[in-house]
């Protein structure tokens, strides 16, 4: 094993099943010769060649509907989204015909693709570089949408997305980038999609969190235990939609308080369905109301630095909602 | 058609209510406002109007019971209307589909029970019906909530008190009974009370325990119980007072009608060194402090037949000695005819005990939980003092107290407190006036 970043990992997860398939391919904008703005494809078109590390025009709706064309003649592409931010001009293409492949042609073709996008807040992104696009893609049936925080599970999750017969719409943490990097297995292996994650054990409250927010509520956690000795369960859905109900509703029940936390706007968000949930299921279990913690109802995040700390929940907060809830 | 009457709210934070008669009879014909019934509740008695005039058609529950606010209690069949769909829910005409009239119906004015659970406050709801999880659990095991003191939010069992409590039932071995049906609700007698009973000998009697013998009982174990009582006393030369007050209580007398006690001016004293010294005036909720804006001055009355009640002076910085003279007299005569309104027993902020009126030199009261602290103010004796000159004198001399909940403040604050009071009675003189 070796010490990889999360940018690394998703690096070495292309690579491996570029080397391994050769229908696998990656195109986006500048993903070829200059390796991509946050160096994720990095060499790849110097060792595949420009043909399956594809540079494209700056035309989200071609990247996606070049590839479910390539997809439907037996490649496998992953299509980069630069920015999650400028996924809109696609998301016909994706909703409208990636997601409904399977469905309308009466189970005859699929449509194996995977569309990466960095997402979240980054200090300076403001509206159009840290949008946390998530919810959009999590109401339309057909899809899988997949956002890993942690490099090791990101490399898993990305060769089981690829490998997927379906669309798979993988989101990438881009603050978590070079961020959070950790022991990363070199072997070949995935990370079973539709599976959430216990990322700690407790016994008085759940909080469910996903990207950079996740790290932030595993730090909470430690110090609630530390300094208020409230254990608190951690888990990540890995998977925001389909969810893993079983898992997030065995945690709910367990502890009988729960949170989610997340950086993206709060009304519609994947955070109120992942609470509708649990309130609706583990109502019996439950002695606390469901709580979210996540970003205001603004239209985007903010350039100026001390807005966007304000926008984005921050330690401080996420550990007084927490504490908040198991004071209830 | 017949409609329902509920039972009411009978002031803040009151869940419940004991139906103690019925003042009329299924069958009887009853005028709107006209009243149905007595509800006691913790210390005070009222006559339940009724909301519809009609003719009652059934009396849901029996006197003595006592039942949620919100629940059904009678059914009257209100006048003009026949009385044969009397189980049909009404059925809006605008609503021509019964899932949308359905819909409507727990919000509809006039409603069921739903509508008065909707209108209590999350506070309340939070002591009484706790969290789904502790509900289930209670039901399991027979337990009333009541009985377990909460750790959570504004004393809210959580589940960790419940489980804990239930854990502590299994422990304690079921006491071996003769009688069959009491050992099978063994798990809910337990719950109720370890009631161990005291030996009983000839001519002894038993006396069953009023509602406000009950309200008095559990009140003063919880605060005994929560709040850490600290107690100190100052002494008062009111030589000044005394003078004062001789000099005009008949006047007085003929002017207001009413006696010229010590009271107001020990309640001026008192408000105006909360206001001085805010901490004394506060609430403590679990992890913080709450220090009250208004201050709403209860004072302890001894009702003779064994029972004490606090009815309160509301916002009483805004009175002077005459109104707060005039308020007490007037409180203190509706607690002895027993026509105090539950809003007149809530809302205190801080509690004047005053057993200096039944001859006491010193007592070491128990706060009024959740308020912070209780002053007494003690009889005044005249007694040989050493005055600042070394001279000896006769002076009318009076011992002032505070128990605080030491959670919240510490000694320094409560004699910091006391010495305001004591300082402003001590400044009376013969020539002060009373206003």
């Amino acid at each position: 094993m070796a010490t990889r970043s999360l940018v690394q990992a998703i690096h070495d997860g292309l690579a491996e099943e570029m080397r391994a398939d050769e229908t696998v391919m990656v195109m986006g904008e500048d993903v070829g010769r200059a390796g991509g703005v946050f160096r994720v494809t990095e060499g790849l078109q110097q060792e595949f060649g420009p043909y399956r590390a594809l540079d494209t025009p700056l035309a989200e709706s071609l990247i996606v509907g070049a590839a479910i064309g390539l997809a439907a003649n037996g490649m496998k592409p992953v299509a980069e989204i630069q920015f999650a931010d400028f996924i809109p001009p696609a998301f016909d293409q994706i909703v409208s015909e990636a997601a409904r492949f399977r469905y309308r042609s009466n189970n005859a073709w699929n449509c194996q693709i995977t569309v990466r996008a960095p997402y979240g807040h980054i200090p300076g992104g403001a509206l159009y570089h840290s949008q946390s696009v998530e919810a959009w893609f999590c109401n339309v049936p057909g899809l899988k949408v997949v956002a890993p925080t942690y490099p090791a599970d990101a490399k898993g999750l990305l060769k089981a997305a690829i490998r997927d017969p379906d669309p798979v719409i993988f989101f990438e943490h881009k603050k978590a980038y070079r961020l959070l990097k950790q022991e990363v297995p070199e072997n070949d292996y995935t990370v079973p999609l539709r599976k959430a994650k216990v990322h700690r054990e407790g016994t008085d409250m759940t909080v469910v969190s996903y990207g950079v927010m996740l790290h932030l509520v595993l730090e909470a956690a430690e110090k609630l235990a530390g300094e208020h000795g409230i254990e608190v369960e951690v888990v990540e859905p890995l998977t925001l939609y389909p969810l893993d109900k079983a898992t997030i509703l065995e945690s709910a029940r367990k502890t009988g308080k729960f949170l989610v936390v997340s950086e993206a706007n709060l009304e519609g968000s994947v955070s109120g369905e992942i609470a509708s949930i649990v309130a609706e299921e583990a109502f019996e279990w439950l002695d606390g109301p469901v709580m979210r913690l996540g970003a205001p109802n603004v239209p985007g995040i903010p350039f100026a630095k001390p807005l966007m700390d304000w926008y984005v929940p921050d330690l401080e907060r996420i550990q007084g909602k927490m504490l908040e809830l198991a004071r209830y | 058609m017949a409609k329902p009457v509920t039972m009411p709210q009978l002031g803040e934070s009151v869940t419940e209510g004991t139906l103690s008669r019925w003042l009329k009879s299924e069958g009887d014909e009853i005028q709107k406002y006209e009243p149905l019934c007595e509800v006691v509740n913790d210390k005070v008695d009222t006559e339940v109007p009724s909301p519809l005039a009609g003719r009652i058609e059934k009396l849901l529950i029996q006197e003595g019971e006592t039942v949620d606010v919100g629940t059904e209690i009678a059914l009257i069949a209100v006048e003009g209307e026949a009385d044969e769909t009397p189980a049909e829910p009404p059925v809006d005409e605008e609503a021509p589909e019964p899932e949308e009239a359905l819909a409507a119906a727990p919000a509809a004015p006039g409603g069921d029970g739903r509508e008065s659970l909707a209108e209590k406050s999350a506070e309340e709801l939070r002591l009484t019906r706790s969290s789904p999880v502790v509900r289930r659990l209670a039901a399991e095991h027979g337990i009333d909530l009541r009985q377990i003191s909460g750790s959570g939010i504004g004393g809210r069992v959580t589940k960790k008190d419940i489980l804990s409590y239930i854990e502590e039932l299994e422990k304690a071995p079921a006491a071996p009974s003769a009688d069959g049906e009491r050992e099978e609700r063994a798990p809910a007698a337990v719950a109720e009370e370890p009631r161990e009973r005291v030996a009983l000998y000839e001519g002894d009697e038993i006396v069953e325990l009023t509602n406000i013998r009950r309200a008095i009982a559990s009140r003063m174990s919880r605060s005994k119980r929560e709040a850490p009582h600290a107690w100190t006393m100052v002494e008062v030369d009111v030589t000044g007072l005394v003078a004062l007050r001789e000099r005009h209580k008949e006047e007085f007398r003929r002017r207001e009608g009413i006696s010229l006690t010590y009271l107001p001016f020990i309640i001026k004293a008192v408000v105006e060194s909360l206001k001085e010294h805010p901490v004394l005036n506060s609430v403590w909720d679990g992890d913080r402090i709450v220090l009250r804006k208004q201050i709403n001055v209860g004072v302890a009355v001894d009702l003779e037949e064994g029972a004490l009640v606090v009815p309160v002076i509301k916002e009483a910085d805004s009175y002077g000695i005459v109104g707060l003279a005039r308020k007490a007299s007037e409180l203190i005569k509706k607690a002895r005819g027993k026509s105090l309104s539950p809003d007149d027993i809530t809302g205190g902020t801080f509690t004047v005990n005053n057993p200096g009126a039944l001859g006491s030199v010193i007592s070491t009261p128990i706060i009024n939980y959740p308020q912070a602290a209780i002053l007494s103010a003690e009889a005044i004796v005249k007694r040989p003092v050493v005055l600042e000159n070394d001279a000896i004198a006769i002076r009318s001399m009076m011992n002032l107290e505070v128990s605080f909940d030491h959670r919240v403040l510490d000694g320094g604050a409560a004699l910091r407190f006391l010495n305001a009071v004591k300082g402003r009675l001590e400044s009376y003189g013969p020539e002060s006036g009373v206003s």
